[in-house]
């Protein structure tokens, strides 16, 4: 008991000192390295050329935390409710979903005053309207395989993914912005989408950790579950709902970052066991601080490249660090 | 105790349980028996409210159990799932402290006296040595152990336990069912089995309930019920129920197919 309360003591802490860190380089990046007195000043007086710079660092940090916080709690629930290894909001197509809901907004429906309010609202009714359908689809009689509810997820996200595709292609004189947002990219989110997309990330995360006890036995089965009390059928629609809105709120501004939510709650489980009423709290602060050290690369490269796009990136470092966790750790700890 | 009354059950147009009538007497150790797809399973979901009754219902102390919310009844009743693989690397007695949670309000962790009752029940179930173990690391029988040890955390007074035995190695189907025997005894608990093991039922426990056609087709002191007649008709077996020679309980000699005698 007290070996693993320390152990979650010590991840905590090591991923507070890592945002901490990543925060101050963020900060200081303004083209070039900023001295610790030249980051002062540009916070404290009214007038300096690098206020500017570091209002959109700090802007960096706080969607990165957010979103990358919403993806990976998204996938622990999913991973935990679904009892697979493989759910996230990426493989089972909500992300996607969220972003045909977004892209469809941003082409046709938005005028420019209404956009910041179509955009969530679009992209929570796709990703929800996706969510039901794969797992509609997934599911024969009251039961529900997870081999089924993956194939479907892939096969509807496919689908999804290529209408997204069609609407980029249809996009005109829109189509660097929608391309650019298709690929993943925290750099450009403005204040006030940063203040829509904050309660609506705080409740869905909140809804998660309220519910983590049930979460858990909904992880040894629905049987189980059902028999120590939890009313599975409610509770597994209630967190449907409020996965869908954390990844339509992740997704809509940003686009599409894949594989936060599949590695980051898949190593969290490993570091610290899958006890969600820690896992979850947990999963959001490691998802933060992974995908604003990725834009923080991502941020550095583009002197070279121009702005790079931080879903590639994730996807760079994400998909073979899953793959080297799987070979290693599969017979020690299962999945 | 929990009694059923007319439950009538079915799944679309076809009927699977009809005009079930019975109690379950304080402490006793009930078989429901049945070849497969009987309904045995489905009369076991109905006992606890995973399944709701097409027709009929189900009392607890004349209550009806459609009246209370699932976390009321499983402060009563634990149940012993027919598979109990678990994916997850909880530790044993992560697991097994599922079993307060029936008693525990959101964000409220272990009272000292869910703690007590926890190591308590890990203590009944014999599983001591091995509260820190990965539970996805373990044999079916040890997992077993977990489960009941679980079931017991819920401080219920009755048991129901679906195919207990299924999985697992012989002698591991003999350990769990001593230990289930063993508390029915010790702590007065009432235990439903559902199998289709005719010997485990015949040795294990004190009434038997048969299955067949949808309805009970025997029901009472296994003597009384494992008749070759009864064994004949339900089970299309050519069988006796005899003693063990070495232990003197009940068991069940199966001659062969009732149709080839």
């Amino acid at each position: 008991m007290s070996d693993k309360r320390s152990r979650v003591l010590l991840v905590v802490v090591v991923l507070l000192v890592a945002f901490a860190i990543l925060t101050y380089f963020e900060l200081i990046y303004a083209s070039k390295w900023l001295t610790f007195n030249e980051l002062w000043t540009a916070i404290s007086r009214e007038n300096s050329v690098y206020r500017i710079v570091v209002n959109f660092n700090v802007k960096r940090v706080v969607v990165g935390l957010l979103v990358g916080g919403a993806l990976a709690v998204s996938g622990a629930v999913m991973q935990a409710i679904f009892r697979n290894p493989m759910a996230s909001p990426y493989i089972l197509g909500l992300s996607s979903g969220a972003s045909l809901g977004a892209a469809t907004a941003m082409l046709f429906v938005a005028t420019s005053a209404t956009l910041m309010l179509t955009v969530p609202l679009f992209a929570f009714v796709t990703c929800m309207g996706t969510m039901l359908l794969v797992y509609g689809l997934a599911r024969v009689g009251n039961e529900t395989h997870m081999e089924t509810l993956l194939l479907s997820g892939i096969a509807i996200g496919a689908l999804l993914q290529a209408l997204v595709s069609l609407l980029t292609y249809m996009a005109g004189d829109k189509l660097s912005d929608i391309v650019f947002w298709g690929m993943g990219n925290i750099s450009g989110v403005s204040w006030s989408e940063i203040g829509i997309i904050i309660p609506l990330i705080i409740t869905g995360v909140a809804v998660a950790i309220y519910y983590s006890k049930e979460i858990n036995a909904m992880m040894m089965g629905d049987a189980h579950a059902m028999n120590l009390g939890v009313d599975v059928k409610k509770v597994r629609l209630i967190l449907l709902i409020f996965v869908s809105m954390l990844t339509a709120a992740a997704v809509c501004f940003v686009g599409t970052i894949g594989f936060v939510g599949l590695v980051v709650p898949h190593i969290m489980r490993i570091l610290i066991g899958p006890d969600n009423r820690t896992l979850i709290p947990i999963s959001f602060l490691a998802g933060g601080v992974f995908l604003v050290g990725c834009d923080y690369a991502a941020h550095i490269f583009s002197q070279s490249l121009g702005v790079l796009p931080v879903g590639i990136l994730t996807a760079l470092i994400g998909a073979p660090y899953f793959i080297y966790l799987l070979r290693r750790r599969k017979r020690e700890v299962g999945w | 105790m929990l009694r059923t009354k007319d439950l009538y059950y079915n799944y679309k147009e076809k009927p699977v349980l009809e005009n079930i009538n019975f109690e379950l007497v304080p402490g006793e150790i009930l078989g429901i028996i049945g070849p497969n797809g009987c309904g045995k399973t489905t009369l076991l979901g109905n006992l606890n409210k995973n399944l709701s009754p097409k027709g009929g219902c189900v009392m607890i102390r004349d209550t009806d159990l459609e009246d209370l919310k699932k976390k009321e009844i499983a402060k009563e009743i634990a149940v012993i799932p027919q598979t109990n693989e678990i994916k997850f690397s909880f530790t044993v007695r992560e697991i097994v402290s599922m079993g307060r949670m029936p008693f525990q309000e959101a964000f409220q962790g272990e009272s000292y006296d869910d703690i007590e009752i926890i190591d308590d029940a890990i203590q009944k179930a014999g599983i001591s040595d091995m509260t820190e173990r990965y539970i996805n690391t373990m044999s079916g029988g040890e997992r077993q152990k977990v489960i009941i040890a679980r079931a017991l955390a819920q401080t219920p007074k009755i048991l129901l336990m679906d195919e207990p035995t299924l999985h697992l190695d012989i002698s591991a189907q003999f350990d769990i069912l001593d230990l289930i025997s063993e508390l029915s005894k010790k702590e007065g608990l009432t235990v439903v089995i559902v199998s289709h093991d005719l010997s485990m039922a015949a040795r294990y426990c004190d009434r038997i309930m048969m299955i067949h056609n949808h309805g009970i087709h025997a029901m009472g002191n296994t003597e009384d019920v494992l008749t070759p007649d009864n064994m004949r008709t339900v089970f299309d077996v050519d069988a006796e129920l005899t003693k063990d020679s070495k232990t003197g309980r009940n068991m069940v000699l199966l001659h062969g197919s009732a149709a080839k005698n």
